[in-house]
């Protein structure tokens, strides 16, 4: 498994990292149902506005399904960014992952990797979590 | 009352992989024990010691359960109801 995706939401996502820091950022990548495609970028509020947690405010959680819904899309990622560890799924979020479809994305902004980029991806189904193979396109 | 319950990705197992079904009650409380009776083990995955699970989220139309009561959240016929799983983490 593989995730393709576009250096241009890559770095959409690593700004978007700096700027919330030192809270954690999270959002999502819809894409059409079925192509595993991640298409239409999704920044989300982390309602949690915590440097170790994240949560996508309730209400804004609802209304992200419901537009999928309403283009035939889905959400192919899920991403976050952990402020001072590396880029690998906490317990927490091992536990909490809901999306067994998902391509989780996890970035890192801590500083003795930064400006290096780290931008990872995984599979995380019952508690198993799978790295996978990151192909960034033009 | 009878109630479309949408159902998320990762409770499908439980309903046979059907994204939508129908479950009977005068209110929330009810409508979770009638799906667990129709899928056993479902309730399980919504409640903890007889509470809203905290990483559940589940919304009667468009409002938050949260902000109607909980499990006390009045069903009208008609109502949809929909489940999703937190996105969080740490």
């Amino acid at each position: 498994m593989t995730l393709e995706i576009s250096q241009k939401m890559v770095d959409a996502i690593i700004e978007q990292s700096r700027v919330e820091y030192p809270d954690e950022c999270c959002g999502a990548i819809l894409g059409p149902i079925g192509s595993g495609k991640p298409v239409r970028l999704k920044p989300m509020v982390n309602a949690a506005h915590s440097p170790t947690f994240y949560e996508f405010d309730p209400k804004d959680l609802l209304a992200l399904y419901r537009e999928a819904d309403d283009n035939d899309e889905e959400i192919v990622v899920i991403y976050h960014s952990h402020t001072e560890t590396q880029a690998y799924p906490s317990r927490t979020d091992i536990a909490y992952a809901g999306e067994p479809g998902a391509h989780y994305v996890l970035v890192s902004t801590r500083k003795e990797i930064a400006p290096a980029t780290e931008f990872r991806s995984y599979r995380i189904v019952d508690g198993v979590v799978t790295e996978e193979k990151v192909s960034i396109t033009e | 009352m009878s109630a479309e319950v949408r159902i998320p990705t990762i409770l499908r197992p439980y309903t046979k992989e059907q994204k939508s079904v129908n479950a009977e009650g005068e209110n929330l409380s009810a409508i979770i024990t009638n799906l667990d009776s129709q899928y056993p083990g479902l309730g399980e995955r919504l409640l903890e010691n007889g509470a809203l699970r905290r990483f559940i989220n589940i919304y009667i139309n468009d409002e938050d359960v949260r902000f109607l009561g909980g499990l006390d959240a009045q069903i009208k016929a008609g109502d949809s109801v929909t489940i999703l799983p937190a996105v969080a983490g740490g």
